[in-house]
């Protein structure tokens, strides 16, 4: 506590907030205790810096949203070759791989034909038969995640727990992202945090094509975190990116890791991506984190007929999202900050998902 | 220490959004941390150094994590009172950002002798070196905000961050009144300083 008085007596003397008394008595218990003196020469450099961090910190933030500003407008774009430039930059970029590709073709043609000559000659035309297999249409059934009866007790005392799933804050100020399938499920929706803390939340915006929602806590208990660990991707995430997810399939958060494994979703679904990971009803909403904390996707479907085939709406929709959020009720909603810097980044995997845990929430709800 | 450089007001430009008698209002306005200003800037040379960065090896992220980080050079330069910049903003941005992506390159091995400078440039060797020096005390800082923790994180942050006032602060984090609210931000304040400190020993 004595610290703390000195501390704030030190800080009033650097900001030239004493009186004239106080600062000559400040001044003599200086000049007479070398201690004194060290903290206020150490406590100057640290407040000097810290105020240096926080105007680069600010200005990066302010970076952050003209770029997603001007993302949103187009100006960022990478512009796209035409004719012949076109196909003078695809042949510089490619001319390896179509070298070696053309030789590959080559002597694999001339094998088949070679083995195609020995082969008929021995068996004869009646008994050659195609080695092409037939390929079924699977029949590649969704089984949407969220549709997990709550079996263990709950904590939320008036409201009856039929389905959970996962979302996660996008806004310290209590605006939540998860799925569009997950509320149109439920009717009451209450969200709780990693500590079992409940809050209630309203739907405040739902995109059933891109299958996702926004939520946002209404409740006065909530305390609102102003920064973020996580930013959201902007470009497409690569093929055999690495990633980690956290989700409620239980009543307690669970952890999974994967690789992106196709660009796109269900059918083509250009909007998605398909995942290998581990995922169970209540994964539904849960973010998808790359190796560098940037948000990737955010999980919504599985396969039921393939084991490890899931599905993830990309995160760049988000943006898509909030814009149509603002267009539509621009006065409300018009301060939601998307998060601007990323704390993750040259962390390891477990301090990583522990910043993680804090801003992914359990969504449950009672029946429609 | 050279404050300034000389170069000739080339106009590459074709269709030039910002003239160059507006460029000493932008940065002061970039000083200022104005928004529009910002916006002027980046919206005048991101595609140009987004360019350059995919003709060299380089991804649209790389570029973006590039760009930001030379307009962070110049917001820092902008606020210097002893700097006076002699050639256009464009010419300056791309220097800082060749430079900056060359370094890269280097550091992945990646280096290419192809390097495109079709640009005009200007030396900026000092302020790179300078604003490294700027940038590792600023993620010395940020590591240690890292590693203090909730509610001190969300505290610190919108006490000297978001400039919110005593008042404010203890009614969005559920203090009783100001005084308990000041007095855990001291509390913070000085978990966060051996934090910085400790790591500054060790380094």
């Amino acid at each position: 506590m004595d610290e703390i008085i000195l501390i704030e007596a030190v800080e009033r003397y650097i900001n030239g907030e004493m009186t004239q008394q106080e600062q000559v008595f400040f001044e003599d218990l200086r000049k007479n205790n070398a201690e004194v003196d060290q903290l206020v020469v150490e406590h100057a450099y640290f407040l000097e810096g810290l105020e240096k961090y926080a105007t680069i910190k600010s200005f990066k933030h302010t970076l952050q949203e003209v770029d997603t500003k001007l993302t949103a407008e187009g100006v960022t774009a990478i512009p796209e070759l035409t004719g012949k430039a076109k196909m003078i930059n695809l042949w510089q970029k490619y001319k390896r791989s179509i070298a070696v590709a053309a030789s590959i073709a080559g002597f694999i043609s001339l094998l088949t034909s070679g083995l195609m000559v020995t082969y008929t000659k021995k068996n004869g035309n009646e008994y050659y038969s195609q080695l092409v297999e037939k390929i079924n249409q699977t029949n590649q059934q969704l089984i949407i995640l969220n549709s997990s009866k709550n079996n263990g007790a709950t904590k939320v005392p008036d409201v009856k727990v039929d389905y959970r799933a996962t979302g996660f804050l996008i806004d310290g100020n209590g605006y939540l992202v998860t799925n569009a399938h997950v509320l149109n499920k439920m009717k009451n929706v209450y969200v709780e945090n990693s500590k079992g803390e409940y809050f209630s939340a309203q739907n405040i915006y739902v995109d059933n094509n891109l299958d996702l929602a926004i939520l946002k806590i209404d409740d006065t208990a909530y305390k609102v975190i102003t920064n973020l660990p996580f930013t959201i991707k902007k470009n497409n995430a690569d093929l055999g990116e690495q990633f980690f997810t956290l989700g409620f399939p239980r009543n307690e958060i669970v952890y999974g890791e994967g690789y992106v494994s196709a660009k796109s979703g269900s059918d083509g679904d250009s909007t998605a991506y398909q995942l290998t990971v581990s995922a169970n009803p209540g994964n539904s909403g849960g973010p998808v984190i790359n190796r560098n904390g940037e948000l990737i996707g955010i999980i919504t479907a599985k396969d039921s007929k393939a084991d490890g085939v899931v599905y993830a709406a990309k995160a760049k929709n988000i943006f898509t999202l909030i814009e149509q959020l603002k267009k539509d009720d621009s006065t409300k909603y018009r301060n939601i900050k998307m998060p601007a810097s990323n704390d993750l980044k040259k962390m390891d995997r477990v301090q990583q998902v522990k910043k993680m845990e804090d801003v992914v929430f359990m969504v449950v709800g009672s029946n429609n | 220490m050279v404050l300034g450089y000389y170069c000739s007001y080339k106009r590459i430009n074709k269709h030039p959004v910002s003239t160059i008698e507006q460029e000493p209002e932008l940065l002061k306005g970039l000083a200022n941390s104005d928004k529009r200003a910002t916006e002027t800037i980046y919206r005048d040379n991101y595609s140009m150094i987004q360019s350059f960065v995919i003709n060299n090896n380089g991804s649209a992220d790389d570029a973006r994590d590039i760009f930001q980080e030379a307009m962070v050079v110049l917001y820092e330069k902008s606020r210097d009172a002893t700097f006076t910049l002699n050639c256009q903003i464009k010419t300056y941005l791309y220097s800082i950002c060749r430079r900056l992506w060359l370094k890269r390159l280097q550091q992945l091995n990646k280096y290419s002798t192809q390097v495109e400078s079709l640009e005009e440039i200007v030396p900026v060797e000092e302020e790179i070196e300078e604003h490294e020096k700027k940038n590792n005390d600023f993620i010395l800082m940020e590591h240690a905000m890292s590693k203090i923790g909730e509610p001190c994180k969300s505290l610190l942050d919108a006490y000297y961050l978001q400039k919110k006032s005593m008042q404010d602060i203890a009614s969005n984090f559920g203090y009783t009144n100001a005084d308990n609210a000041k007095t855990q931000k001291y509390k913070c304040l000085v978990r966060l300083k051996k934090l910085f400190f400790a790591q500054y020993k060790n380094a």
